[in-house]
């Protein structure tokens, strides 16, 4: 059994059904992000964790205890929130000490507990400061030693990087990640953004609707999806309609052109149209070695992204997004040209 | 143009509001023949019952605040944080005692806990001033929730309720230590104008015969002619001190001018 041990979930508001038999188990220092668009249960999944909602069925274990029942404050869990939800009236180490006040912790190993958390987290002269004095990153660091002071048995993370700056989120995750690790502690992330759960994540469930759509490492989750909800939510992809040619080879026409998948045999019959997808890195402007398949194309847009180049070519009536990577000697393609575009009939995710 | 209104209105409005207080303070200074003198004053302090009475409404006003605060704060809290539907009722009943005269609610509880009653609070001393007590918390009661709630309004009660519950905190824990602290200025201001409303309260206090600061106020006034404008003086300077009190509390208390 997981450490922490989520069973057939359900959570009904009224004739709204927000979780569907949501299943997931988390091992013990294991760092695991629930991912998906707003409203497909996500955040109900971590508040049932949390025990700020009861489920409508289905059980909740911590470590081998049933805690479906339990109020909030008995749970041992840590929370951090994404308005930060710092004690106004108490200064940062106040703030800190909260937990361990609460647990009844003798005062000199609470402050010693204090100052270490707040060196954990970068911020060790900052006790005697207020939560307002604080700019939003130190605010959530803070927010991030306060939940861990007690030592929760699970750390639940309610998308704490939303209200952050793009500069100070991208630090504060790898933060977060770092800390986690050197911790070992369980570790539940809620977010609606892909990049960040693939970043730091060990384990990706995307949600959709209610339910887990898939469950898998970043790696997996990103290049076999399975399902098209999971295909297009996580990172760009690119669709074209095929036609079967020969299902038990795995052959299809694209354009005219016939590609051969290289997983082999299809379930389709001779005839059907299938929908084919590629991410825009799989696709390369102009001929390459390794990418059989060649397809003529117009360039609609180009968008100079620094280090990236991504380019939007049509394809008869399909819309192509790809990836280059800009190299000073090569110009981009100019708007309204003709080119070819490469691919690999590797790369290609057939869709179910 | 606009302008010269605005000012003639704004000096209308002063005249029309510090003209009887000059006036009063003037007459509570002639006591003595031909000169300003603080004779009515001294005559004030002087008296044992002042002291006596205003001892007794202030007691009765400290009762009273706690009383408030412990009804009010669970209460707007609650609202808040679980019953948003039920605001328009709570804040229908917190209005009821700006509808209701003072002398209805006496009468009510002088026939519900009079000496053949259950209860029989109005038959000993303690058990009127109990009453009392209920009687002023139910008078503050519209300014007091008022100021809680709006107190309440400034913070995010939700988020804070479950950032202290995922530490381990229950209710009177989040209620005594992050609650409360946070909508003090709020409670405060509430507190001072229960205050104010309890040392000037007279139907209830004179109906319950109990010994307050109104009653003898209405005694002193009946029977002298400079001791009155002075008390009203003096009554007056309470109350802006207590406001005073409201703006010092916001300006000292740190976390609070974070809000503004």
């Amino acid at each position: 059994m997981a450490f922490l041990e989520l069973t057939n979930l359900e959570k009904v508001f009224g004739a709204n059904r927000v979780v569907t038999d949501f299943s997931l188990g988390i091992e013990k220092g294991e760092f695991v992000s629930l991912l998906g668009p707003s409203g497909c249960g996500k955040t109900t999944v971590l508040r049932m964790v949390a025990g700020f909602e009861t489920p409508s069925s289905g059980s909740i274990r911590i470590d081998g205890q049933d805690v479906t029942g339990q109020r909030t404050n008995q749970r041992a869990i840590g929370m951090m929130f994404q308005a930060y939800a710092l004690f106004p009236n108490m200064t940062v180490a106040d703030n800190v000490a909260f937990g361990l006040k609460v647990k009844g912790v003798p005062r000199d190993e609470r402050e010693a507990r204090v100052a270490e958390m707040l060196r954990l987290i970068g911020l060790p002269d900052l006790g005697s400061r207020f939560p307002f004095q604080l700019s939003g990153g130190q605010q959530q660091r803070v927010a991030l030693a306060r939940a861990l002071a007690p030592r929760p048995r699970v750390l639940l993370l309610d998308e704490p990087l939303s209200a952050l700056d793009a500069k100070v989120r991208v630090s504060l995750r790898n933060e977060i990640r770092e800390i986690q690790r050197e911790l070992g502690i369980t570790t539940i992330f809620v977010t609606h953004d892909q990049e960040e759960a693939m970043s730091i994540s060990d384990r990706i469930v995307v949600m959709n609707g209610g339910i887990a759509e898939q469950a898998g490492a970043p790696f997996e989750i990103y290049n076999n999806p399975r399902t098209r909800f999971v295909a297009g939510f996580v990172g760009t992809l690119n669709m074209f309609a095929a036609t079967v040619e020969a299902p038990e080879q795995g052959l299809l026409t694209i354009a005219g052109q016939r590609v051969a998948l290289a997983r082999g045999e299809i379930a389709a019959r001779h005839g059907d149209t299938v929908t084919l997808a590629l991410r825009p890195e799989a696709i390369q402007l102009g001929r390459a070695e390794g990418r059989e398949v060649v397809i003529p194309a117009t360039i609609e847009e180009v968008h100079f992204l620094g280090s990236v180049i991504r380019v939007r070519a049509r394809v008869m009536d399909t819309m192509v997004a790809l990836d280059t990577f800009n190299r000073p000697d090569q110009p981009p393609p100019s708007i309204g040209s003709t080119a070819e575009i490469s691919f690999s009939p590797r790369d290609v995710i057939l869709l179910p | 143009m606009t302008r010269f209104l605005a000012w003639t209105a704004f000096l209308l409005g002063v005249l029309y509001f510090l003209l009887p207080l000059v006036g009063m303070t003037e007459f509570s200074l002639k006591m003595r023949r031909g000169e300003y003198s603080f004779d009515a004053y001294r005559r004030v302090f002087e008296d044992q019952r002042f002291w006596d009475t205003f001892g007794y409404s202030l007691t009765l006003a400290g009762a009273t605040i706690i009383f408030g605060i412990l009804l009010v704060v669970p209460t707007a809290y609650w609202v808040r944080l679980k019953l948003p539907q039920a605001r328009p009722i709570i804040e229908f009943i917190t209005l009821l005692p700006l509808v209701i005269p003072a002398i209805v609610i006496v009468f009510g509880y002088i026939r519900l806990y009079n000496t053949s009653s259950i209860l029989p609070l109005t038959g000993s001393s303690l058990g009127t001033d109990v009453l009392l007590t209920m009687g002023y918390a139910t008078l503050a009661l519209p300014y007091m929730y008022r100021a809680v709630d709006t107190g309440l309004r400034t913070i995010d009660v939700a988020t804070l309720t479950e950032a202290a519950q995922s530490l381990g905190a229950g209710w009177i824990t989040i209620l005594a230590r992050i609650i409360l602290p946070n909508v003090l200025v709020a409670v405060l201001s509430g507190a001072f104008l229960t205050l104010a409303i309890v040392i000037g309260e007279f139907t209830m206090a004179a109906l319950l015969n109990r010994p307050a600061f109104g009653p003898f106020m209405q005694l002193l006034g009946a029977n002298r002619a400079y001791e009155p404008p002075a008390l009203a003086v003096i009554a007056f300077a309470i109350t802006w001190g207590c406001m005073g009190l409201i703006q010092l509390v916001t300006r000292f208390s740190k976390h609070e001018r974070a809000k503004v």
